[in-house]
């Protein structure tokens, strides 16, 4: 007996009305096409250059009708929403790559103009056009953010000791919330709050590097709180205990059991919170103020940092203009790159370092 | 025979007292500080509310504090509410994209490299807002005003460096798409999988399930973000001190070159030039900065904290 086959494009009453697989990629790629196809004729018939993000724009608006429609026409009113939805929340994740990108490609090039050994190894002190370098703003950023650390991490981390292992009641989450709080002081609120502190000490006008480390302090205090309040609840109950049924006291038991099995993710946290202050320009630039030369002394004068001199580069602009801009931009590659390295290195800690949890 | 037995007391520890101690005082200084900084601004900017234009020069075409400090609380809250408006669709859509669009593998990976956008330095974003942004959007903002000149919004005429208040707004959005993105995704995986599988077993689509499942838990997640992110815009100074060319008036029109200046940028800007008065006075407007977002802050923190799920949401 013959077994009839059912050909296969009529349907089986599952399948039936459903796009077949991969159908939204083949519109992707044909209007993506189109677009630079059109945008191509357009540049070729009037000789104007080539806009290839108002190809890429065109075409995504082409694949987000497209795509609607025939999911619409096919599979109806519902999954045509679905789509449409599924395409804005695509997009939405690539828009916020567009700054992304463009701001490192933007960096990257206007940068390495400057990128020298010169820009290494001389301050700004007597150059008034070209040359010139960013040394005297290295090591001020360096000192600052050295000092504002030393001053954030033991208190950060005694803070979060008191929550986790100490503290009870209402303390102990009067804290937490205005730890939470203090994350969303303005940087410039706490250059201000350094400033009028030194201000009423010393008298007004004065400007000195460790006004600054106490005010970037006061926006990494909270963010080395909170990092390490997580990473020490991460410790599992059964090592504190074991720990005191060996007779151990509690504050040997922190320092010799609990810190060294959070210390990975603790480093962490202090990485990333380095990595937000080393770029806070607004309230370095009301408390160390700006310089052309070398300072060692954080007790003494005015102290150039690196954000500090992208901004200053930036806004007094002598003669010729370029010169500074490059030295601006050079300056934020500098930056960047510090502040990528740190993120990086912190990643790789937290991954290679962190305790494995018995799961 | 004795009715009661005298709790047992372990030993105080000289090590254990002076640890406890310290973890103490640590905390203790976080209230410390946090009253200091109201303090100190406080003290500073008394003499700031009784200045006039004799005392202080910066008061001079203003008259007195709150008139020279209106555009300014005018300008900060307006930045910063464009901002979020732009930012919050845009945070809610990649957070869900992240959440229960992209392939697990990829999931971290990409969250990873959205968090990259809070590492750049707010001075770099200045320097491309004018570098960048502002050349490139200049264009558009000259069609709208041919164009659409007709909406209040709108009008002209338009500014010819494209560093108008929309500008900085778009720099602020692009800021604090992070912060507000992290904190949205958290709360979207934090939606019941029951939920979630339920909705799926009737039949729903994924922007379905997202709709009735996803959205709706995450609603007070949501809320709490975009405070976070508000408090975030209204602080923040160089980048729109940097794109934005100030005059100091109040209007509403985003593409002309009169555009109210910000608190944060007018200290940045001023401070380093000020001497007497002017000092107190732009202490001032930093304390007004300082209750604003502190209550906003709080007010976010209050709602996270309402539902003890978010606690980890940071």
């Amino acid at each position: 007996m013959a077994i009839s086959v059912r050909p296969v494009s009529s349907g089986s009453a599952l399948a039936s009305g459903q796009l077949p697989r991969g159908t939204v990629w083949v519109v992707l790629v044909a209007s993506l096409a189109v677009g630079l196809a059109l945008f191509g004729l357009i540049s070729a018939a009037s000789g104007t250059e080539f806009n290839l993000v108002g190809a890429i724009l065109v075409g995504l608006l082409l694949h987000l009708i497209v795509s609607t429609g025939i999911t619409g026409a096919v599979e109806g009113r519902r999954q045509a929403m679905n789509q449409f939805m599924t395409n804005l929340v695509s997009g939405a994740f690539l828009l916020a790559m567009v700054p992304l990108i463009s701001v490192s490609l933007t960096v990257i090039l206007n940068g390495l103009a400057r990128f020298d050994t010169e820009f290494f190894n001389s301050s700004m002190r007597n150059v008034t056009g070209e040359g010139g370098g960013a040394l005297h703003a290295m090591v001020g950023t360096l000192l600052i953010t050295l000092a504002a650390t030393v001053i954030s991490v033991p208190l950060g981390l005694f803070t979060s000791i008191y929550l986790v292992e100490y503290g009870r009641g209402r303390f102990a989450k009067m804290i937490t919330f205005l730890v939470d709080v203090m994350t969303g002081i303005p940087s410039i609120v706490a250059g201000l709050f350094a400033y009028a502190v030194f201000a009423l000490l010393l008298g007004p006008g004065v400007r000195m590097g460790i006004i600054g480390a106490i005010s970037l302090s006061v926006l990494m205090i909270p963010v080395v709180v909170r990092s390490s309040e997580e990473m020490l609840r991460l410790v599992p109950n059964e090592l504190r205990e074991a720990s005191y049924a060996l007779g151990v006291p509690k504050w040997l038991t922190i320092l010799k059991v609990v810190i060294p099995t959070a210390i990975a993710g603790i480093t962490t946290g202090v990485m990333l919170a380095i990595s937000r202050v080393i770029g806070e320009t607004a309230p370095l630039l009301i408390t160390a103020g700006f310089t052309a030369s070398m300072n060692y002394n954080l007790f003494h004068d005015r102290m150039q940092s690196l954000p500090v001199y992208v901004y200053t580069q930036f806004a007094n602009q002598g003669n010729p203009a370029f010169a500074f801009m490059e030295r601006a931009w050079a300056a934020a590659l500098v930056l960047i790159v510090i502040v990528m390295l740190l993120n990086l290195i912190a990643r790789l800690v937290a991954r290679y370092f962190s305790p494995k949890t018995g799961r | 025979m004795t009715s009661t037995v005298p709790r047992l007391q372990a030993k105080a520890r000289l090590g254990d007292v002076l640890f406890s101690r310290t973890s103490l005082f640590a905390g203790g200084m976080i209230l410390v500080t946090l009253a200091a900084v109201a303090a100190f601004l406080i003290v500073q900017s008394i003499p700031a509310f009784f200045a006039s234009g004799d005392s202080a020069s910066i008061l001079r075409e203003a008259g007195n504090f709150w008139a020279y400090v209106w555009p300014l609380i005018f300008g900060t809250i307006w930045a910063a509410v464009l901002s979020l408006v732009m930012a919050l669709p845009l945070a809610i859509g990649i957070a869900l994209f992240i959440s229960h669009y992209a392939p697990r593998k990829l999931a971290a990976t990409l969250g990873y490299v959205v968090d990259l956008l809070a590492a750049v330095p707010s001075v770099v974003y200045g320097l491309w807002g004018i570098g960048v942004l502002a050349p490139a959007v200049q264009p558009i903002y000259s069609w709208f005003v041919d164009n659409l000149g007709w909406i209040p919004l709108f009008a002209g005429p338009v500014s010819a460096t494209g560093r108008t208040i929309l500008t900085a707004a778009i720099v602020l959005a692009v800021m604090i798409l992070p912060i507000i993105t992290a904190m949205c995704r958290e709360v979207f995986l934090q939606t019941p999988v029951l939920h979630e599988e339920a909705a799926l077993a009737l039949g729903a689509t994924r922007w379905e399930v997202i709709k009735m499942a996803v959205l709706p838990f995450g609603r007070s997640g949501i809320v709490s973000a975009s405070m976070l992110g508000l408090g975030r815009a209204l602080g923040e100074t160089m980048a729109v001190a940097m794109v934005l060319s100030a005059s100091g008036i109040v209007t509403f029109q985003l593409l002309t070159s009169g555009n109210p200046s910000t608190i944060a940028a007018n200290i940045a800007l001023s401070f380093p030039e000020a001497y007497g008065t002017n000092v107190n006075v732009l202490i001032g407007t930093g304390l007004i900065l300082f209750i604003v977002t502190f209550l906003v802050n709080a007010l976010a923190r209050y709602i996270v904290n309402r539902r003890a799920e978010f606690s980890g949401a940071n």
